[in-house]
Parts: structure tokens; C-alpha cells; sequence
């Protein structure tokens, strides 16, 4: 009864403190006059009005589509290269530097070049997402990869486990938790990525819509964007997480016996 | 079956080359059980890797049934000592012993059988949906010998496979593979650094001197099967043998030196 009891208290501890933080931003800002923190009240009715679900297929559906489409690109590709790069010293020194090149430019450099080789439609949004995605899913691919205990090489060897068999059910599952790490990583990539691609030369997209709205003086509205944006995110990492714990639950409990 | 000539393995070259094993030749016969001591630190894991194929020797041979070995032989299966590091974490018990099944060419019934069979066979079919570490050490062991006999290898090698165990269970897993024996008929080397373990289990002995690793003596166990724990440690011939190989094992610790074992007592290292 006792664990229980507490974990009852500390789920009423999580969900109290952002109750208690909206409640004092919607107290505080319902007599703003300032132009700039208009009151909560009027942001969730713009928010409600605009996104439940007046533009939901106008512009949440883009952006989900792009954040999608680049993040899956990301992780195939990372995952896939990451795996060729941990198997092989001599292909990860000799991409190595080109590697550590290609991820060290700021990506919303690569923008202005985006738009003139790819344009200005969803590819080249989807291409910056997906560039700037691949790199903490590759990095983490090659070092799980590389670190695959030499024993378990050995038994694969010894039972002739090779081809896609070896790959699927020995040299990938070990590497998982690396490789789920970088996804996470990507995973909040992502949706800025994205943010900042529908900002420049967009024409839809919530990324456009918090600009456009700020340009328009409509500052509630941009709010509401802004609160979506950071529900996304929320939503995600929860998704995300929840996914791992899945897919890992050997892991946790693994680690957890060698605890002791 | 399987027979090694005139194996040697040096890791490095030039300066910092280090000779693992001198010189080591010996055979193995169809369904014998031989195991191989030595000194700690002597090569014994290096000499099973080049047994199996994993490991490339510097010059030398090992061939089995009259073909040599490169690549580790379909025919042959090992249990390693890290049990913890061999087994997939990922995939329950089934999984684990049905992993090198995949690749063989049977109906799935076929190998459900096996898999059952061999999970039976090494006492775990209450635990056969488990994962490997919700198991106690003794218990994965167990699995990775199921994954071993399923795969039905005509020889079996085992590097140290008891030696992370408590003393209790690792009694219990001696006669457990006393028993796998019998039922698959196989033939099996079985490297430890524990003497009374190599005189219980095994019909020859080859005993190692220190790196770089020759064959000091091989001797023949002829005491009765099936083995048991009290009777077989009780007879004199055990005793006997059991002394015996102690004391090779710790003269090769001192150096080599005929008259070692009474002039270097703090040689005598308890295994």
C-alpha cells in the first residue's frame, strides 16, 4: 500500500505544479494591458479556434508531414550508414573527417543553399531536417555498433549466425540502446528543424504561422502557436519514450541484475 | 576426431611479439571427454580459439574428422565462460536456444523439439519463456549449454564454463554435463584451471605447462562412469590422480624445477 500511496502522491506532485503555473501566468495576465502578454484566456481561445481544427490540415498537417518524413529519412539513413561505419575501421576513419565536417555546420546555414538547389517546397524542408537529424543517430549507431562485446561476435561466429539473421537478431538489438539514444536526440532536432525551415520562404506550416502572425501583430494568435509548438515537443518525447520502454525493456531490466 | 599439430600462436610481432602457445599437439577420439588444465594465465583460452576457428594460429594445424579447420565448424559448438556476455539479453530463453536453428534446415516442429528438448535436458523447461537475466548465473549457464547441445554438434568445447559459479552449483553443473553426455553422445573438450573438476569430468587429461604453452603431460582417467560427486572423490585412484596433476600443474608454476613442490611452498595456490 505504501509505494503505492506514494506514487499516487508524486503523479499529484507532477500534474500540480503545471496546474498551479497556469493558474498564477492566467491570474496575472487576465488584466495585462500589455500588448505583448495578452491574457491566457485569450490565447486558448485563439488556440482552440485555430487549432481544434480550423487548421489542422492547412498547416499542423504539413509540418507533422515534413518533421515525419525528415526524421524517418534521418534514421534509416543514420542507422544503416552507422552500421556499414561500426563495422569497419578502416570506412570510419576514412569518412571520419568528413563526418565531423558535415555535422559541424549550422544548419540553418544550409537554408539559403536549400532553397536554390532543392527550392522552396517541402523537399528542401524535408532534406534540412533529415541532414541535420542523421547525425546523433549515425555517431550513436557506430559506437554501439563498435561496441558489441567480442564475445557475442564470437558466438555469432560459432553458430553460424551471419546475413540478415546476424544483423536483425544479434548485431542491431545490441546496439539499440546507443542507437535509441541518438533518436532521441534527433527527435527534438526535428520539430526546431522544422520550426525554423517553414520560417524562411514558407508559405504554411506552424513554423510559418507563429512568424506570420507576429508580422501581423497578432500576438494571441502567435501565442497559440507557440503553445502547440511546445505541446508537440511534449507530446513526442512522451511517445518516444514510452516506445523505448518497450522496445528496451530488456535493457533496464539487464542493467538492473547487473546491478544486483 | 578433431587432432591438433604442432600449434602455436605468437600475438605481435618484431620486439613485442609474446609466444601464447610454444608447441601443443594432441587428439581427440570419437566420444571422449578430455579435459585440458593448466597454470592460470597459460594460453587455455587462446588454444580453445584456435581450436574452433575463431582465432588464426601462427603456424600449426587443427583438423577435424581429417579437414582443417579456419572458420568455426558447423559441427562443433562452445560454451563460453562468460555466459552473462554470450547469451542475447534481448530474446528470452526459447529465443536463445532456437538462435543457431534458424540458419539449419528443419520444419519448425522439428526444432521446437530440439529447443524443448535440449531446455529439458539442462533442467530449465519451468523457465523457458524467462529472459537470461532474470535467471541466476548457474541457471544461464544452464541456457547456454541448451543453446549448445541443440545445435546438435558432434563436438562440444567449453572454455572455463564453471568457473564464475559457487562451488554447489557448479557441482550440480558437472554432473549435469556428465549427463548431457550420455543422452547426446557427443564428444567433449573442456578447458578449467580446476584439477579435481578435470579428473571428475574427464577420461584424458592434457595438462599445459605456463606460456608459451607446451603439453606437459597427458595422462588417461580410468576411473568407472557414471560419476558421482562423493563416491568417485572418494576412491584413491581419484585422490591419486587428483594429486598427481597438482603437482605437475605446480611445478610448471615454479619454473620447471624437479624438486619445486618442496622448495616453494607458496607455489602451492589453492585453484
Amino acid at each position: 500500500m505504501r509505494p503505492r500511496t506514494r506514487r499516487v502522491l508524486e503523479l499529484a506532485l507532477e500534474i500540480a505544479v503545471p496546474v498551479v503555473l497556469l493558474a498564477i501566468i492566467w491570474v496575472w495576465s487576465a488584466s495585462s494591458e500589455t500588448f505583448y502578454y495578452p491574457p491566457l484566456s485569450e490565447v486558448l481561445q485563439r488556440f482552440a479556434d485555430n487549432w481544434l481544427f480550423e487548421r489542422f490540415a492547412s498547416d499542423v498537417w504539413p509540418s507533422l508531414r515534413r518533421m515525419g518524413l525528415g526524421y524517418a529519412i534521418a534514421v534509416v539513413l543514420g542507422v544503416a550508414v552507422g552500421t556499414a561505419l561500426g563495422g569497419s575501421r578502416l570506412l570510419r576513419l576514412g569518412t571520419a573527417p568528413v563526418v565531423e565536417f558535415l555535422r559541424s555546420i549550422p544548419p540553418p546555414a544550409l537554408i539559403p543553399f536549400g532553397i536554390v538547389v532543392i527550392g522552396v517546397g517541402d523537399s528542401m524542408k524535408v532534406f534540412i531536417i533529415a541532414f541535420v537529424c542523421v547525425w546523433p543517430v549515425l555517431l550513436n549507431t557506430i559506437d554501439g555498433i563498435e561496441g558489441i562485446d567480442p564475445t557475442l561476435k564470437d558466438t555469432a561466429r560459432v553458430y553460424g549466425l551471419s546475413g540478415t539473421d546476424r544483423l536483425l537478431r544479434m548485431t542491431l538489438p545490441a546496439a539499440s540502446p546507443q542507437i535509441f539514444a541518438g533518436m532521441r536526440l534527433s527527435l527534438s532536432l526535428a520539430l526546431i528543424l522544422m520550426v525554423i525551415s517553414e520560417m524562411v520562404a514558407s508559405t504554411n506550416g506552424i513554423g510559418f504561422f507563429v512568424l506570420q502572425s507576429q508580422r501581423s501583430f497578432a500576438i494571441a494568435e502567435m501565442w497559440s502557436g507557440i503553445l502547440l509548438l511546445g505541446f508537440l515537443g511534449y507530446a513526442f518525447n512522451l511517445v518516444f519514450v514510452l516506445l523505448e520502454r518497450r522496445v528496451l525493456a530488456w535493457h533496464r531490466g539487464a542493467k538492473a541484475s547487473a546491478l544486483g | 576426431m578433431l587432432s591438433i599439430k604442432h600449434l602455436s600462436k605468437t600475438y605481435g610481432e618484431g620486439e613485442r611479439a609474446t609466444r601464447a602457445i610454444g608447441d601443443v599437439s594432441f587428439e581427440l577420439g570419437e566420444r571422449e571427454f578430455v579435459c585440458v588444465v593448466g597454470p592460470s594465465g597459460c594460453g587455455k583460452t587462446t588454444l580453445l580459439k584456435c581450436m574452433s576457428g575463431l582465432l588464426e594460429p601462427t603456424a600449426g594445424e587443427v583438423e577435424l574428422k581429417g579437414g582443417p579447420v579456419t572458420e568455426p565448424p558447423e559441427e562443433m559448438a562452445l560454451v563460453f565462460q562468460e555466459y552473462s556476455r554470450s547469451l542475447l539479453p534481448w530474446l528470452s530463453v526459447r529465443g536463445n536456444v532456437v538462435m543457431p536453428l534458424r540458419h539449419k534446415k528443419l520444419d519448425k516442429a522439428e526444432r521446437t523439439k530440439l529447443v524443448e528438448e535440449a531446455v529439458d535436458a539442462v533442467g530449465l523447461s519451468g523457465f523457458i519463456d524467462r529472459y537470461p537475466w532474470q535467471l541466476s548465473g548457474g541457471m544461464q549457464q544452464r541456457v547456454a549449454i541448451a543453446r549448445a547441445i541443440a545445435y546438435q554438434p558432434e563436438i562440444l568445447l567449453m572454455d572455463e564454463p564453471f568457473a564464475s559459479v559457487d562451488a554447489q552449483t557448479r557441482g550440480d553443473l558437472e554432473d549435469l554435463i556428465l549427463r548431457v553426455r550420455e543422452r547426446y553422445d557427443m564428444t567433449i573438450l573442456f578447458v578449467t584451471h580446476d584439477i579435481d573438476e578435470s579428473v571428475y569430468l574427464s577420461n584424458r587429461i592434457v595438462v599445459l605447462t605456463p606460456s608459451p604453452t607446451e603439453v606437459r603431460e597427458i595422462l588417461d582417467v580410468d576411473l568407472p562412469y557414471p560419476r558421482d560427486q562423493i563416491e568417485t572423490k572418494e576412491l584413491p585412484e581419484f585422490a591419486h590422480l587428483r594429486a598427481h596433476v597438482y603437482r605437475l600443474i605446480k611445478r610448471a608454476a615454479a619454473g620447471e624445477q624437479p624438486d619445486a613442490e618442496s622448495a616453494a611452498p607458496q607455489a602451492a595456490e589453492a585453484p
